[in-house]
C-alpha cells in the first residue's frame, strides 16, 4: 500500500480534521435552532425596517394612516438632492461628526494611556470612567442644558465665581458655536466609550516589546508614537467606525439641548429626518433621507477601511 | 519597529477569509430572508380601523393624549376622568401626559394603531389632521344648545374648511405679563404699557434705571412658541400672514415691521438675549424671578404668580391685554386647543361623550384655576371672583385673536419660519432678506 503525502496547502477540511465535518453536520439542526431567536430579532428589528423604509422611499406617503401610496421612484430622493436645507444639514453633520469623532479619539486615548497606567485606586477611576458612561443620552443632555444656561447655568456661576468672566455668557448663542458647543457636550459622554475600548487595546500589548525599546534608548514619546499608536490601529479603526455611525445619527443630544437651533445651526441629518418623517409626515421623503444617511454613514466607513488598511500596509 | 501583529485587524485579508465560504443553500437562505423583508415593506401604513361608533358597547377604556405643561394639569384632568366614570359606569379613562413639544408627533405615531380615542389638539393642527383624515369630523354632533352658548373665538380652534373636528377645550390666547412693583420703581406709568412703543420707553427707563439689565423676556427659541410670539406682534403691527390666494404675504408690510422691532429690542439691549432659546416657561420663570419686567404668555401665569412656592415675589406681576401696534389693534395670538376623536379609536360615541364631558360647563368650571371655560355662559360674577385680571383679559383676547396659517402643511411652514426669523434675531440676515427667504421656500410647500 502506497500512502501519498498531500501538502498542508493542499489538504481538504476532512483531510486536516478528520470526523469534525461529520459532526458539524449532526450539530447543524441545533444550531439553526440556537439562532433562529437572533435570526428573528435580526429579521424583525433590522431587516424588515431596512426593507419597508426602502419600499416607503420610492412612495409618495404623506401621512401615518394613509391607505394607498402612488409609485414615485426615485422622486423623494431627487427633491431631497435639489434640496438647499438637506446640503446644509449634511454640511453640518459631517462637521459635527469629525470635531466629535477626532475630539474623541484624542481624548480617548489620553484617558485610556492614564487609565492603563499601574496606579493605585486604578480600579476606582476605570469605574468613573465607565459610569460617565453608563449615563443616558437624555439625562447627559438635560444636565448640559442646565449648565450652560445662559441666565442660571452653573458654568456661567462658576466662571463669574472665579472671576474669569465678568458677565454671563450664551454658550449657545450663534448657530455655529452652539454645534460646537452641542459637540463637546456629546464628546463628554461618548469619551468614556473611547476610553474602555481603547484601553482593551492598550492591555493586549504586551510589555516587554516597551522594556526592550526602553533599553534600545527610545523615548516614550517615540514608543508612543512608533510602537503604540502602529499596535492600536485595529482598534481605532473600530473606534472610528463605531463613533462615527453614533455621531452621524446623533438626535437625541440636539432634541434635548437645542432641537435644531438656533437658526437650525444644530440640526443634524438624523433630527432633519425625524422633522420631514414625524412633523411633517412625509414618510416618504424622510424614508429618503434616512437611506442617504446609511450611504454618507457607508462611506465614511469605506474610507476609514481603506486609510487604516493601506496604513496596515505600510506598517508591515 | 515590531515584526509581528498583536491585535487582528478586522480589515485585514486573512480575516475576511478565514471562514467557510457560503454554500448555495445558505445564499439562498439569507436572499430569500431579504426578499421577505423588503415584501413585508411593500404595505403601506394604514390605519387599524375604527371610527364605526359602538353603539352597542356598554362598557370599555377610553385612552386619552394629553399635553402636560399648560392648561389643566394632571390633577385636573385626572379628576375630571374620574368624574366621568362615576357619571358613566362600565367605562374607564386611561391617561397619558406628555409635554407639549412631544404631542405632535405622539397623535401621528399611534394614529395607525388607533391606540388613542380622545386627543388634544392644538388649533395650527387641526387643518393637517382633519386634511390626512386622522381625526373625525364631528360637525353634526354639537347640540344646539352647546352650539349657542360656546365662545365664537374657540370655535375657529377645531374648525377647518367649515366643518367642526373636536371640542373646543383649551381657549387661548397669549397675555401681557408686566411687574408693576418694578414699573413703580423706575417711575413708569402702567398705563404707558397700553402700546409696544410705550413698552419699549418703559424697558429703556427700566434700563437705564438699573432695575433690571433686560427689561423683555420672550420665547424665541426655534421653536412654535418663537411664531406664536411673532404671530401676536404681527397682528398688533397689522401684519398677514397669507394673501387672499392662501400665498406667503408676510414678507410685507407690517409683518416686517413687526420682525424688525423684535431685532430692535434685541440691538437696543432691551431683550435678554437668552430670549433667543427660551421657550414660554424659561419666560415665566424670568417673570416671576423678576429677570424680566415684561413679557407675553399664557394664563397659567397668572395662578403661578400667586402661588408662593413658585415665586418669592408673589402678586407683582399683573395680567393684561396685550399692548396695541401703531395699527391700534392689540390682538392676542390664538393658542386654543380642542379635544378630539381619533379616526383609531374602536370607541368614537363613547370617546365623543367623554370630550363633551370634560368641556361641559360644570367641569371646566370646577377647575378655573387652570383655565377658562368655553362657554359664554360661564362667565359669571362667581368665576371672575378671585380672578378678575384673569377672566378679563382672556375674555377680551377670544374676542380679539389673530390666527397662524390655517394650512394642511402648518408645520413644515412654521419650521420654515422658524428657522428664517431666527437668522434675523441672531443679526445673520436682515428681517426683510429673512421673510423672502421663508416667503420663496414655503410657495413650494403651500403649493404643493
Amino acid at each position: 500500500m502506497t500512502t501519498t503525502h498531500v501538502p498542508v496547502e493542499d489538504r481538504t477540511q476532512e483531510q486536516r480534521h478528520p470526523g469534525r465535518l461529520r459532526r458539524d453536520r449532526s450539530q447543524a439542526p441545533l444550531a439553526l435552532l440556537l439562532m433562529l431567536p437572533a435570526v428573528l430579532v435580526v429579521l424583525g428589528v433590522v431587516l424588515y425596517p431596512l426593507g419597508r423604509t426602502l419600499v416607503l422611499s420610492t412612495l409618495d406617503v404623506n401621512s401615518s394612516v394613509q391607505q394607498t401610496a402612488p409609485f414615485v421612484g426615485l422622486a423623494n430622493y431627487a427633491a431631497l438632492l435639489s434640496d438647499p436645507a438637506f446640503w446644509s444639514t449634511l454640511w453640518r453633520t459631517t462637521l459635527f461628526t469629525v470635531f466629535s469623532t477626532g475630539l474623541q479619539l484624542v481624548l480617548g486615548l489620553a484617558v485610556a494611556q492614564f487609565l492603563n497606567q499601574p496606579l493605585r485606586g486604578r480600579w476606582l477611576f476605570r469605574s468613573a470612567v465607565v459610569l460617565v458612561w453608563a449615563l443616558p443620552t437624555i439625562v447627559n443632555a438635560n444636565m448640559w442644558r442646565w449648565i450652560l444656561n445662559s441666565q442660571y447655568g452653573y458654568l456661567n456661576g462658576l466662571l463669574s465665581h472665579l472671576g474669569l468672566i465678568d458677565q454671563y455668557h450664551d454658550w449657545i448663542g450663534g448657530p455655529l458655536q452652539a454645534l460646537f458647543v452641542v459637540a463637546l457636550a456629546d464628546t463628554w459622554k461618548s469619551t468614556a466609550l473611547v476610553a474602555i475600548l481603547l484601553l482593551a487595546g492598550l492591555q493586549a500589548v504586551p510589555h516587554d516589546i516597551y522594556e526592550a525599546a526602553a533599553l534600545d534608548g527610545a523615548g516614550a514619546l517615540r514608543r508612543f508614537w512608533h510602537m503604540t499608536l502602529p499596535l492600536l490601529m485595529p482598534m481605532v479603526g473600530v473606534v472610528l467606525v463605531l463613533r462615527t455611525i453614533e455621531a452621524f445619527k446623533v438626535f437625541d443630544i440636539i432634541y434635548v439641548m437645542t432641537r435644531g437651533g438656533p437658526a437650525s445651526g444644530t440640526t443634524t441629518i438624523a433630527f432633519f429626518t425625524y422633522l420631514q418623517a414625524f412633523s411633517n409626515q412625509r414618510f416618504g421623503l424622510g424614508s429618503a433621507v434616512a437611506y442617504v444617511t446609511v450611504l454618507c454613514i457607508l462611506v465614511l466607513c469605506f474610507v476609514y477601511s481603506r486609510l487604516l488598511r493601506r496604513g496596515n500596509g505600510a506598517a508591515s | 519597529m515590531p515584526e509581528r501583529r498583536l491585535l487582528p485587524s478586522p480589515w485585514s485579508a486573512s480575516a475576511a477569509g478565514s471562514t467557510a465560504a457560503l454554500s448555495r443553500r445558505h445564499l439562498l437562505g439569507l436572499g430569500s430572508l431579504g426578499t421577505l423583508a423588503v415584501a413585508a415593506g411593500c404595505a403601506v401604513p394604514g390605519t387599524s380601523g375604527g371610527g364605526d361608533g359602538d353603539a352597542d358597547q356598554d362598557g370599555g377604556t377610553l385612552r386619552t393624549l394629553f399635553m402636560q405643561q399648560a392648561g389643566y394639569d394632571a390633577e385636573a384632568i385626572e379628576a375630571m376622568t374620574t368624574a366621568f366614570e362615576a357619571a358613566n359606569p362600565g367605562w374607564s379613562v386611561e391617561n397619558t401626559l406628555v409635554a407639549y413639544e412631544a404631542l405632535h408627533d405622539k397623535i401621528v405615531i399611534s394614529a395607525p394603531a388607533g391606540t388613542y380615542d380622545v386627543i388634544l389638539v392644538d388649533c395650527i393642527w387641526t387643518a393637517e389632521l382633519a386634511d390626512k383624515q386622522m381625526v373625525l369630523d364631528v360637525t353634526d354632533r354639537f347640540t344646539a344648545a352647546e352650539n349657542s352658548d360656546l365662545l365664537a373665538g374657540t370655535l375657529a380652534t377645531v374648525t377647518y374648511q367649515d366643518r367642526r373636528w373636536g371640542f373646543p377645550w383649551l381657549p387661548g390666547g397669549k397675555a401681557f405679563f408686566f411687574n408693576g412693583p418694578m414699573l413703580a420703581e423706575a417711575g413708569v406709568a402702567v398705563d404707558s404699557t397700553a402700546t409696544w412703543d410705550g413698552c419699549v420707553q418703559a424697558a429703556r427707563t427700566l434700563k437705564q434705571a438699573g432695575l433690571v439689565e433686560y427689561p423683555f423676556s420672550w420665547s424665541w427659541s426655534q421653536s412654535e412658541a418663537l411664531i406664536c410670539d411673532y404671530t401676536q406682534l404681527l397682528g398688533a403691527f397689522g401684519g398677514r400672514f397669507l394673501d387672499e390666494d392662501g400665498r406667503p404675504a408676510w414678507n410685507s408690510g407690517g409683518a416686517v415691521t413687526a420682525l424688525e422691532w423684535m431685532v430692535m429690542t434685541l440691538q437696543e439691549g432691551l431683550t435678554d438675549p437668552a430670549s433667543t432659546k427660551s421657550l414660554e416657561d424659561d419666560v415665566k420663570k424670568a417673570l416671576l424671578q423678576r429677570q424680566a419686567a415684561m413679557g407675553l404668555n399664557w394664563d397659567y401665569v397668572y395662578a403661578a404668580s400667586k402661588d408662593p412656592a413658585e415665586t418669592p415675589h408673589v402678586g407683582e406681576l399683573t395680567m393684561a391685554v396685550s399692548p396695541a401696534g401703531p395699527t391700534g389693534q392689540n390682538p392676542a395670538v390664538d393658542g386654543g386647543m380642542g379635544l378630539s376623536v381619533t379616526v383609531g379609536s374602536k370607541n368614537s360615541d363613547a370617546a365623543w361623550n367623554l370630550a363633551a364631558f370634560l368641556a361641559s360647563p360644570e367641569q371646566q368650571l370646577a377647575h378655573a384655576d387652570n383655565s377658562l371655560p368655553v362657554w359664554s355662559s360661564a362667565y359669571t360674577d362667581e368665576l371672575r371672583a378671585g380672578r378678575e385680571q384673569m377672566v378679563d383679559v382672556d375674555r377680551a383676547g377670544y374676542e380679539n385673536l389673530v390666527s397662524r396659517p390655517q394650512v394642511s402643511d402648518y408645520n413644515a411652514v412654521s419650521q420654515i419660519l422658524q428657522a428664517s426669523l431666527q437668522e434675523a434675531l441672531l443679526g445673520r440676515r436682515s428681517p426683510q432678506q429673512a421673510l423672502d427667504d421663508a416667503a420663496n421656500q414655503a410657495t413650494d410647500v403651500i403649493g404643493g
